[in-house]
């Protein structure tokens, strides 16, 4: 019953045996690939948590079967960027300390990079309406709003 | 604060036996003594100063934090105290938090008491060591040791800086053995004293400054794992089975409704019931496709809507007047207008943004957990009841996690894992869904409060009576360190032991009758229940203080005063005064009796300012919010939050305010959308639709936090006292807008246009 299927993920090709299409992708990037974020949040695509760009678009990864992947470049925050070389968005978000637990972060900053990306100076009305699906319990939204603008900024 | 503060200690003794020690430092000698070896692992002794701190062979000092960073930056500023007292630098210092085989039980994440309670505790150790150091380097170089100077860790002779002598080569890698007099005490009060003098304030140089939390890069990176990152050899995925009604128990669970799932098993024992199986996608199928016989229930619960009208009405369970003066019915009489006021808040969810998440592994030798819970000996000390096996056998290893904000589902989903393990033998990670995470977690009590002021002839209040009364906020113990406060304990039979506790937030509002209380009534269920009470974030404040500070802008309006104007003159302590003027200030508040009058009553919308003030343990707060009111809709939109905030002496002033800024958003939501809903057998509100928490359109996109500077005064808390003034201070500001009187909570349009239309 098992299928094979390939992900790519954060640049890497990688096979993984699938028992259910329906599986979301969430759980083959946790569990199959060991992958660490995104978190599963609400699994009802409500939350943010499991958010991760397909083909560029911030998607919850809870929500896609991972049947309906196909050869889409999947890439997760941990591909966004690194210590050596931070996205901007990473690097403006340290600076503005922005998360408390930081359970949300995926959400908010897959959200935040690809919003940059289409539009690289947006005003704060547009930063807000942007995040304007996301849940954070800590109460970071103010300072998200101001590590993309800043980001913005510095770019 | 280099000596015991008494008058901050006596208040903060309300918690326990703690007060009969207070006199001097020295009853704590003569006071009975209770082994100061930790229960979690006798190798740590509280009374020893090893148990709180280390310097390796390379001066890195590792700090033994018996609590937990919840995500509010404690990771630094705690080290930050000890780096100064040490006088080390910052980045040698290394937290090791929560875990319990390496702390002492501090008490966890409570009350917001990180930087008052156990960071003062680790300063006084540190000053302990610095100064065992001096005096040993001062025997080591021939010299007195006050002519020595420590800076980041090296002693030197103050007028010849070659001669020298480093941390690491006095004590690096050895113990101090030296003697701390502990106060005998486990948890929050928690505490020891030493003889070692603590700097002035004005010699501080690390805290007072705002470095950056290590945490939050490893977040922004994808690199810092929660608990629900472990994965263990073989370890199994893990998901609750819970009724659809409350109080149903599993009578016969269908095997063969699971068999086309690939390694799924069930765990049923006595009413815990749960599914496993090796990939996590397969225990999501599983728990989907179990037919499960329930037992026939009927909970009749009050729902969601009535349960203000149960509160008014049940019996009272206990019923304590924590301050009293004058005589309030002579008060009352002697007024010439008498008036009342009742405020209903409703039942929160925790609500985490990650739902309970646990790994555990029990073994016959031992067991291991990794949590997220905000009390992690406490975890290891209920699955030790639960299991019976020794508190020394389990090691419970604190992460970072979901922010908790009171006792969430963390603690439950750890009792669960740690049960499972134990019956099937292998490490098991549980998880627990969002519906069960909102529908299951321990809930924030609704209340309701009933206020009532004496006017006399001059319009002086002479009278006033605040009354809170709900379900009690320890139904549920405010920690799992008793198999009974455990959802798993419950089902699997623990004796309950519930307390009825409500308690009423600290103020110096002066009146010549005065009675303030609480009442609390008897829980909706017994045992295993969807609603069982405990502490959620600032358990004392919004709940009382949506009732208590309204009601005081009520009896201004009632004697033609300004609310700011009104509170001046009945707050007695000073730093109250100072925060609410200092609020009123920072907001440019114009002087009006509220409701305004200079408005176009024609309008659609209308603008409005309120104040609220609170004082928790030695935290004094004010904040004004800024309103507009959509008539037409009854949408109320938060403009400005302008905040003033005396926490004493700063440890990292950045974080401060981020903490401050967060709480209070996180207190708007809590004002104006947040309500658990439930039907006559269960909670209704299982998703992020249902139990809809703030959104980015509703969030105040203006917050002002001003910091009152009084490095003079003890370090008191911050992380949850200013949410609490959200309620009152937009409630005030939408009466001052449109001079309707908001009476319950949360603030939804449906509400407000109901009210303004009345």
């Amino acid at each position: 019953m098992a299928q094979k299927m390939t992900l790519n993920v954060n640049g890497h090709r990688q096979t993984i045996s699938v028992d259910d299409p329906d599986m979301p992708l969430l759980y083959a990037l946790r569990d199959d690939l060991g992958l660490n974020n995104p978190r599963f949040g609400c699994g009802l695509g409500q939350c943010g948590a499991c958010t991760v760009h397909v083909d560029g678009v911030p998607t919850r990864s809870c929500s896609l079967p991972v049947s309906a992947v196909g050869n889409s470049k999947i890439t997760t925050l941990h591909g966004l960027g690194n210590r050596q070389k931070p996205h901007p968005l990473q690097a403006a978000w340290i600076e503005e300390q922005v998360n408390q637990c930081g359970y949300c972060i995926n959400g908010w900053m897959m959200e935040g990079a690809a919003l940059l990306k289409r539009n690289p100076k947006p005003t704060e009305a547009q930063v807000r309406e942007a995040f304007s699906d996301l849940i954070c319990r800590c109460g970071t939204h103010n300072a998200a709003v101001r590590a993309v603008l800043r980001a913005a900024k510095q770019a | 604060m280099g000596t015991l503060d008494l008058s901050r200690r006596t208040f903060l003794s309300s918690t326990g036996a703690f007060i009969v020690g207070l006199a001097s430092p020295d009853v704590w000698a003569q006071a009975a003594k209770p082994s100061p070896l930790s229960p979690n692992n006798p190798k740590l002794s509280a009374d020893q100063l090893d148990a709180y701190l280390s310097i390796d062979k390379n001066g890195k000092v590792d700090v033994f934090y018996g609590a937990i960073d919840g995500g509010q930056g404690l990771e630094t500023s705690i080290a930050q105290m000890v780096a100064e007292e040490l006088d080390v630098p910052l980045s040698s210092v290394r937290m090791i938090m929560g875990d319990t085989r390496q702390t002492l039980n501090m008490g966890g994440a409570s009350g917001a008491q990180g930087v008052s309670r156990r960071g003062t505790s680790l300063m006084k150790a540190a000053a302990l060591a610095r100064q065992i150091l001096v005096e040993e380097a001062a025997k080591k170089l021939r010299v007195a040791p006050a002519d020595l100077v420590v800076q980041a860790g090296v002693i030197s002779l103050r007028n010849n800086p070659a001669k020298r002598i480093t941390y690491a080569q006095i004590i690096g890698g050895k113990s101090f053995q030296t003697n701390v007099r502990w106060n005998g005490q486990w948890g929050n009060p928690h505490d020891i004293a030493t003889d070692a003098p603590l700097k002035n304030y004005k010699d501080y140089k690390i805290i007072g400054q705002s470095p950056k939390r290590p945490d939050l890069a490893k977040k922004v990176f994808g690199e810092q794992d929660f608990p629900g990152d472990v994965r263990l050899p073989g370890m199994l995925h893990a998901r609750m089975v819970r009724p659809a009604v409350a109080g149903a128990v599993p009578v016969s669970v269908d095997e063969q409704s699971i068999r086309h799932i690939a390694g799924a098993k069930i765990v049923h024992i006595k009413d815990f019931l749960a599914v496993v199986a090796p990939k996590e996608w397969d225990a999501v199928r599983a728990l989907r496709a179990l037919k499960v016989t329930w037992s026939q229930s009927e909970p009749n619960f009050p729902t969601h809507k009535e349960v203000h009208a149960h509160i008014r009405k049940a019996k009272v369970t206990q019923r304590t007047i924590e301050r009293e003066n004058g005589k309030l019915e002579e008060g009352l009489a002697k007024a010439t207008r008498v008036i009342s006021g009742e405020y209903e808040y409703p039942t929160h969810s925790h609500a985490s943004m990650g739902p309970g998440c646990a790994v555990a592994d029990v073994r016959a030798d031992g067991a291991t957990i990794y949590t997220s819970t905000q009390k992690p000996h406490y975890a290891a000390d209920g699955i030790a009841d639960l299991l019976n096996i020794p508190r020394d056998s389990v090691h419970v290893i604190w992460m970072f996690g979901t922010g908790s904000y009171g006792r969430n589902d963390q603690g439950d989903a750890t009792a669960d894992a740690a049960v499972l393990s134990k019956a099937l033998g292998k490490p098991v990670r549980v998880q627990w869904m969002r519906e069960e995470s909102l529908g299951w977690d321990p809930k924030g009590t609704a209340s309701v409060n009933f206020c009532q002021a004496g006017i006399d002839e001059k319009g002086d209040v002479i009278a006033y009576e605040l009354i809170s009364r709900g379900f009690s906020r320890e139904n549920l113990a405010t920690n799992e360190g008793r198999a009974s406060g455990t959802l798993a304990g419950q089902l699997l039979g623990a004796k309950l032991e519930p307390k009825n506790t409500f308690n009423i937030p600290f103020a110096s509002y002066t009146f010549a009758h005065n009675r303030v209380g609480w009442e609390t009534v008897g829980p909706l269920m017994d045992r295993a229940s969807p609603l069982r009470s405990t502490h959620l974030r600032d358990p004392y404040g919004p709940p009382i203080l949506f009732g208590s500070e309204c009601f005081m802008d009520e009896i201004a309006a009632a004697v033609n005063m300004d609310p700011v104007d009104f509170r001046l003159r009945y707050l007695t302590h000073p730093r109250d005064k100072e925060a609410v003027r200092i609020a009123a200030e920072k907001a440019g508040w114009q002087k009006r009796v509220s409701p305004r009058r200079d408005l176009d009553t024609s309008s659609d919308i209308v603008e409005g300012r309120g104040i609220a003030y609170r004082r928790h343990f030695d935290t004094f707060i004010a904040l004004v919010a800024e309103v507009r009111v959509h008539r037409k809709t009854g949408v109320v939109e938060p403009t400005h939050l302008i905040c003033a905030h005396d926490v004493g002496l700063i440890i990292n002033p950045e974080t401060l305010r981020h903490v401050i800024e967060r709480q209070l958003v996180y207190g708007t939501g809590r004002t104006t959308v947040e309500e658990l809903t439930w039907d006559r057998n269960m909670v209704t509100s299982l998703d992020w639709n249902s139990y809809p928490v703030l959104h980015m359109p509703h969030v105040p996109p203006r917050i002002t936090v001003h910091l009152i500077e009084r490095p003079e005064a003890a370090p008191s808390g911050a992380a949850e006292m200013a949410l609490g003034l959200v309620p009152a201070g937009m409630g005030n500001a939408v009466f001052d807008a449109t001079g309707v009187r908001l009476r319950k909570i949360p603030f939804t349009p449906d509400y407000v246009k109901a009210a303004l239309a009345v």
